[in-house]
C-alpha cells in the first residue's frame, strides 16, 4: 500500500476509535454521565490516542529507515566484484539502480547485474510497504481495542489525555534547542573533517583562496588554497559600506520620526519603511546586480574611473538600503524609551531641540543604539542573496570599493550549489565558513542583546 | 539687576566680561541655524528612504510591465495531411510525431517567397520561437479535424523579435538590432506593415514552467513549488510554534530550562538564513537521506526559520488575554488544560494567525536556504507533490536574473512583481485579521 492512502486509512481508523470510545463510555455510564470520572469525549480522545499515536510513530520510523535498509540489502546481493569497489563507485551504482526502479533509465540500458538489483530493489520495496501496511493497521486496531477494554466509569481519561497534551507542548518548546544543537553539530562535524585536511591556521590566516582542487595530478590551476582572509576582508568591506549607508540614514530617520515629525507624516512614513523591510532579499539582489551596478559602472566610466560591474560598492549600497528600516526601527524603540523628564530638563535650561537630541537623548540612548547597530552588522555579515547576485567570485584582497570582492556567504553558495562530492575539502570548506559565520553572528547577537537588555533595565 | 548680591554684581559691571544673556543672544542665530540644519538632515534621511523605495519599484515596474505581452506572428498554416498524417488514420502517436517544424517554416516561407538562400531561410525561421512547432502540434492533438485545412495561427516569436517589438533593442546604423541581422529587422518591418505581427496577452508566462527560451518560460512551476514548500512549512511551524508558545506562556514555571529555551529562540531569530540551509543539507539530506530539491526539505528548513516569529507573536497574543478569563474558568472547575484550550487560546487565535501569516510571507521570500538544499536546479515540469524536485518563486527570480538574455530581465522583473503581489496579499490578510478580531480588554 502507498504511503498517502495508508495515512488516510489510519486517520479514518483514529476517528472511528474516537466515536467507539465515546459510545462505550456512555454505555458504561448507563445513561447517567455523572457516574463517569471524565467526560465521554475524553474517553473518545483516549481511545483515539491509543489507536493513532503508536501506529503513526511506527509509520514514521519505518519510512525513515526503510530506504537505507533496502539499499543495504540490495548492495549485499550484488556480485562480488561490484561490492569490492570503492564507496563512491557503489554510491553511483546505487543511484543507477534507483533510477532504473523509478523508470528514469530503461532497464535495457544498464548492465544485467544492475537490472537484476533493480528488480530486487523493487521487490523488497513492495514487500516492505505491504509489511508496513499490515503492521501499522494491526497496531492501530490493537491499540484502539486495548483502550476500549480499559474504559470504565472510574478511568481517569481526562488526566491521561491532558498528560499527552502537556507532553506534546513540552516537546514543541524544545524544538528550538534541538535546532540550535542541530546547527552546531552539523556545521562542527563537517568543519572538523575539513580541518583534518586543511590546518586551521592556514584557513584563518591564509591570504589565498582558490578552492578548486585538482582532480588529476597533471591538471593546471587546481592548487586548492584555502586561506579565508580575502573572504573575511571582502565581507567586512561590503558590510562596512552597508553600515555607512544604513547607520546615518536609519538613525536620522528614527530621530526625525520620533522627535520632529507630526502624526500625519509618521502614519505615511512608517508603512513605507515597513515595505522596505518586507521586500525579499532576492529582489534587492536583482536591484543591485541589474540596475544599480550598471549605473555605478557607467557613472564611473563617465568621470574616468574604472569600476568593476561587480563592485563592492553596488552590493554594499543596496545592502545598506535593506538595513535602513532595521536600524531605524531599533533606534526608534530606544529613543522612545528615553524618559521625557530628561528632555524637559534640557529644554528648561534653554537648549534647542537639536541640542537636546544630540547632547541628552542620543547619549542616553547610546547603548541601545550600539546594540541595534551590532544586530544590523550581524545581519549584513549573514546576508546572502544580495552579495551572491551582485558581488563577485574572485577572492581579491583589497580595500578598494570599486573592485570586485567576494564574501563568506557567496563562497558557501558557490561551493555547495551544483555537483558535489561530499568528502572533498571543497564542499567541507563551505561548512567551515558556515561555522565562522555562525560563531561571529552568534557572538554579535549575544553582545547586542546583552547591551540592549541592560540598557532597558536602566530606565524601567 | 542692581548688585544686591555683590559677587554677581561686580562681575556684571566689569566691561570685558559680557553678560550671559548677551552671549546667549550672540550665539542664537548660529544655534537656530544648526537646529534647522539638523532638522533638515532628518527630513532628508526620510526622503532618501522614500526615494529608494520609489526607485526600486519604478525600476522593477519599468523593466517588467511589458512581460504580460508576448509578440506573436500570424501565419497562414496549411495543415497538410501529407506531412501530418499520410495514412489518414489520425493515430495520436503519428499525429504527435509529425514534422510541425517543417510546416511552420513552410508557412513563414509563403509570406516571404523571395527568400531562397539557405542561410537566409535559416535567419527567417529564427524569427520564430522553437516553441512554435509545439503550438501547432497542440492544436492538431486537441482537434484532429484541422488536418487538411488552412488556418491563421498566431505563433510565438523569438525573444529577440519580442525585445525589438517592445522597444528594448535599439537599431544601429546598419539597421541591425541586438541579436537580429539587418535583413531580419527588415522582415519584421514588413510583417508590421501587413499587420501579421502583434503583441498579445502572454498566457505562457502565467501557465508555463521554466525554459531555456525566455519566450517559453513561465512562473507556474515555481509558484506550485513555493505553494508546496509553504504548505509543509505551515503544517509544521503553526502547530509546533503555537504549542511552544502555549507551554512557555501558560504552563512553564520560570526556570533555568525555560531560560535556555528563550535564549535559543532569540538566537535562532538572528541566525543567518544560509546557516539554516547548511543544517538542512547536512541533517535532512545527507544524514536522514531525504531527496534533494524536494519541497519537503525546503518546507522543514523554512519551518525551523519561521518558528521564532510564530512563537514570539503567539506569546504576545496569549499575554494580551486578561487573567480574569483564566480565573473565571478555573473558578468554575475547569482543569488547567481545559482553561487554556477552551478559553485562552480561542481569544488569542487572531493574534497567533496574524503572526503565522507574517511568518509565512517572510518564508515565501526566503531564497538562500533553498539554494543550499538544491531547490535551484533547472526544473521545467510542474511539481506534483512534496517529494518531487521543485524550485520556488524567489529561486526562479534568482535563476532568471543570472541568465544573460535580455528577455529574461523582463521576466525576472515580472516574476518579482508577482512575488510582491503575493506578499502584499498575505500581509493585507494579516492586517485585516488584526483589525477585525483584535480585542482590547
Amino acid at each position: 500500500m502507498q504511503a498517502a492512502p495508508l495515512v488516510f486509512v489510519l486517520l479514518a481508523l483514529t476517528s472511528v476509535a474516537f466515536y467507539l470510545g465515546r459510545g462505550r463510555s456512555l454505555r458504561v455510564a448507563n445513561g447517567s454521565v455523572r457516574t463517569l470520572h471524565s467526560l465521554p469525549s475524553y474517553h473518545g480522545f483516549y481511545t483515539a490516542l491509543w489507536c493513532g499515536v503508536p501506529a503513526f510513530l511506527l509509520f514514521a520510523a519505518w519510512l525513515s529507515f526503510e530506504p537505507t535498509i533496502v539499499t543495504k540489502l540490495v548492495v549485499a546481493e550484488l556480485p562480488q566484484e561490484m561490492r569490492e569497489q570503492p564507496e563512491a563507485r557503489i554510491d553511483l551504482l546505487v543511484n543507477d539502480i534507483k533510477n532504473v526502479v523509478r523508470g528514469s533509465i530503461p532497464a535495457r540500458q544498464v548492465e544485467p547485474a544492475v537490472a537484476a538489483a533493480a528488480e530486487r530493489y523493487r521487490h523488497l520495496e513492495g514487500l516492505s510497504s505491504a509489511a508496513l501496511a499490515v503492521l501499522v493497521l494491526s497496531l492501530a486496531i490493537a491499540g484502539g481495542a486495548y483502550a476500549l477494554r480499559a474504559i470504565r466509569a472510574d478511568l481517569r481519561a481526562r488526566n491521561r489525555v491532558e498528560a499527552v497534551i502537556r507532553a506534546f507542548l513540552i516537546a514543541s518548546s524544545t524544538i528550538a534547542i534541538f535546532t540550535t544543537l542541530g546547527i552546531v553539530l552539523s556545521v562542527l562535524f563537517e568543519s572538523i573533517r575539513f580541518f583534518q585536511q586543511v590546518p586551521v591556521s592556514e584557513f584563518l590566516f591564509g591570504l589565498k583562496w582558490s578552492p578548486q582542487v585538482a582532480i588529476r595530478a597533471d591538471q593546471v590551476g587546481g592548487s586548492g588554497a584555502f586561506g579565508a582572509v580575502p573572504l573575511f576582508t571582502g565581507t567586512l568591506l561590503i558590510s562596512g559600506i552597508a553600515m555607512a549607508v544604513a547607520v546615518p540614514i536609519g538613525l536620522m530617520t528614527a530621530i526625525y520620526l520620533s522627535e520632529y515629525a507630526d502624526r500625519r507624516f509618521r502614519t505615511v512614513a512608517k508603512p513605507v519603511l515597513e515595505v522596505l523591510a518586507g521586500i525579499p532579499t532576492v529582489v534587492y539582489g536583482f536591484f543591485a546586480a541589474l540596475i544599480v551596478a550598471p549605473v555605478i559602472r557607467d557613472t564611473g566610466a563617465a568621470v574616468g574611473l574604472s569600476i568593476s560591474s561587480e563592485s563592492a560598492l553596488a552590493a554594499g549600497l543596496v545592502m545598506g538600503i535593506m538595513i535602513i528600516p532595521f536600524v531605524s526601527s531599533l533606534a526608534d524603540d530606544v529613543i522612545n524609551a528615553v524618559p521625557q523628564a530628561l528632555r524637559d530638563g534640557a529644554y528648561a535650561i534653554g537648549a534647542t531641540q537639536s541640542e537636546t537630541i544630540r547632547q541628552v537623548v542620543i547619549p542616553a540612548a547610546l547603548p541601545g543604539i550600539v546594540g541595534g547597530v551590532l544586530l544590523a552588522v550581524s545581519r549584513a555579515i549573514g546576508e546572502t542573496m544580495i552579495v551572491v547576485m551582485a558581488a563577485g567570485l574572485a577572492a581579491n584582497l583589497t580595500a578598494n570599493p570599486f573592485e570586485a570582492v567576494t564574501t563568506v556567504t557567496v563562497q558557501i553558495v558557490t561551493l555547495l550549489v551544483g555537483d558535489q562530492e561530499f568528502d572533498s575539502p571543497k564542499t567541507l570548506a563551505a561548512f567551515a565558513l558556515g561555522l565562522v559565520l555562525f560563531a561571529v553572528t552568534l557572538v554579535l547577537n549575544i553582545i547586542a542583546l546583552h547591551i540592549v537588555r541592560k540598557y532597558r533595565e536602566q530606565y524601567e | 539687576m542692581n548688585s544686591a548680591t555683590d559677587g554677581l554684581g561686580t562681575k556684571a559691571k566689569t566691561p570685558e566680561r559680557p553678560r550671559a544673556i548677551d552671549t546667549v543672544r550672540a550665539g542664537l542665530a548660529r544655534r537656530y541655524a544648526r537646529e534647522r540644519r539638523f532638522r533638515f538632515f532628518g527630513w532628508l534621511a526620510v526622503v532618501v528612504s522614500f526615494v529608494f523605495v520609489a526607485a526600486l519599484f519604478a525600476s522593477i515596474i519599468a523593466s517588467g510591465h511589458q512581460a504580460i505581452w508576448q509578440t506573436r506572428i500570424g501565419l497562414e498554416v496549411d495543415f497538410d495531411p501529407q506531412v501530418i498524417d499520410p495514412e489518414g488514420k489520425r493515430d495520436p502517436a503519428v499525429l504527435s510525431a509529425a514534422d510541425y517544424g517543417g510546416l511552420v517554416k513552410r508557412a513563414l516561407a509563403s509570406v516571404f517567397p523571395e527568400v531562397t538562400a539557405r542561410a537566409d531561410k535559416r535567419a527567417l525561421s529564427d524569427l520564430l520561437s522553437s516553441g512554435a512547432a509545439f503550438e501547432l502540434r497542440k492544436k492538431v492533438l486537441e482537434d484532429p479535424g484541422v488536418v487538411g485545412t488552412k488556418q491563421t495561427l498566431w505563433v510565438t516569436a523569438s525573444d529577440n523579435v519580442d525585445m525589438l517589438m517592445k522597444g528594448y533593442a535599439e537599431r544601429d546604423a546598419t539597421g541591425a538590432a541586438a541579436g537580429l541581422q539587418a535583413k531580419q529587422v527588415a522582415w519584421i518591418d514588413r510583417l508590421i506593415q501587413r499587420g501579421q505581427i502583434e503583441k498579445r496577452f502572454n498566457s505562457t508566462f502565467f501557465t508555463g514552467g521554466d525554459s531555456r527560451e525566455p519566450e517559453l518560460s513561465g512562473i507556474w512551476g515555481a509558484t506550485v513549488g513555493s505553494f508546496y514548500t509553504l504548505l509543509v512549512t505551515l503544517f509544521l511551524s503553526f502547530p509546533i510554534g503555537v504549542s511552544a508558545a502555549i507551554y512557555l506562556e501558560e504552563f512553564a514555571r520560570k526556570s533555568r530550562w525555560t531560560d535556555l529555551i528563550e535564549v535559543n529562540i532569540n538566537n535562532l531569530a538572528a541566525v543567518p538564513s544560509i546557516v539554516f540551509g547548511l543544517l538542512g543539507l547536512a541533517v535532512f539530506i545527507n544524514f536522514i537521506g531525504l531527496p534533494r530539491s524536494a519541497p519537503l526539505v525546503g518546507g522543514i528548513v523554512l519551518a525551523l526559520m519561521t518558528l521564532p516569529v510564530i512563537i514570539v507573536a503567539s506569546r504576545a497574543a496569549l499575554k494580551a488575554v486578561p487573567p480574569s478569563i483564566r480565573d473565571g474558568a478555573l473558578g468554575i472547575g475547569a482543569s488547567k488544560v481545559q482553561t487554556v484550550f477552551h478559553h485562552v487560546v480561542p481569544l488569542a487565535m487572531p493574534g497567533m494567525l496574524t503572526g503565522t501569516i507574517i511568518g509565512m510571507a517572510r518564508a515565501l521570500g526566503e531564497t538562500a536556504p533553498l539554494l543550499m538544499i538544491g531547490m535551484v536546479a533547472f526544473i521545467a515540469d510542474t511539481p506534483g507533490g512534496v517529494m518531487d524536485p521543485a524550485t520556488g518563486l524567489p529561486v526562479q527570480i534568482y535563476l532568471w536574473a543570472d541568465s544573460p538574455e535580455r528577455a529574461f530581465m523582463e521576466r525576472t522583473s515580472a516574476a518579482i512583481m508577482v512575488l510582491l503581489v503575493f506578499m502584499v496579499l498575505m500581509n493585507s490578510v494579516a492586517i485585516v485579521l488584526r483589525k477585525r478580531f483584535e480585542r482590547r480588554w
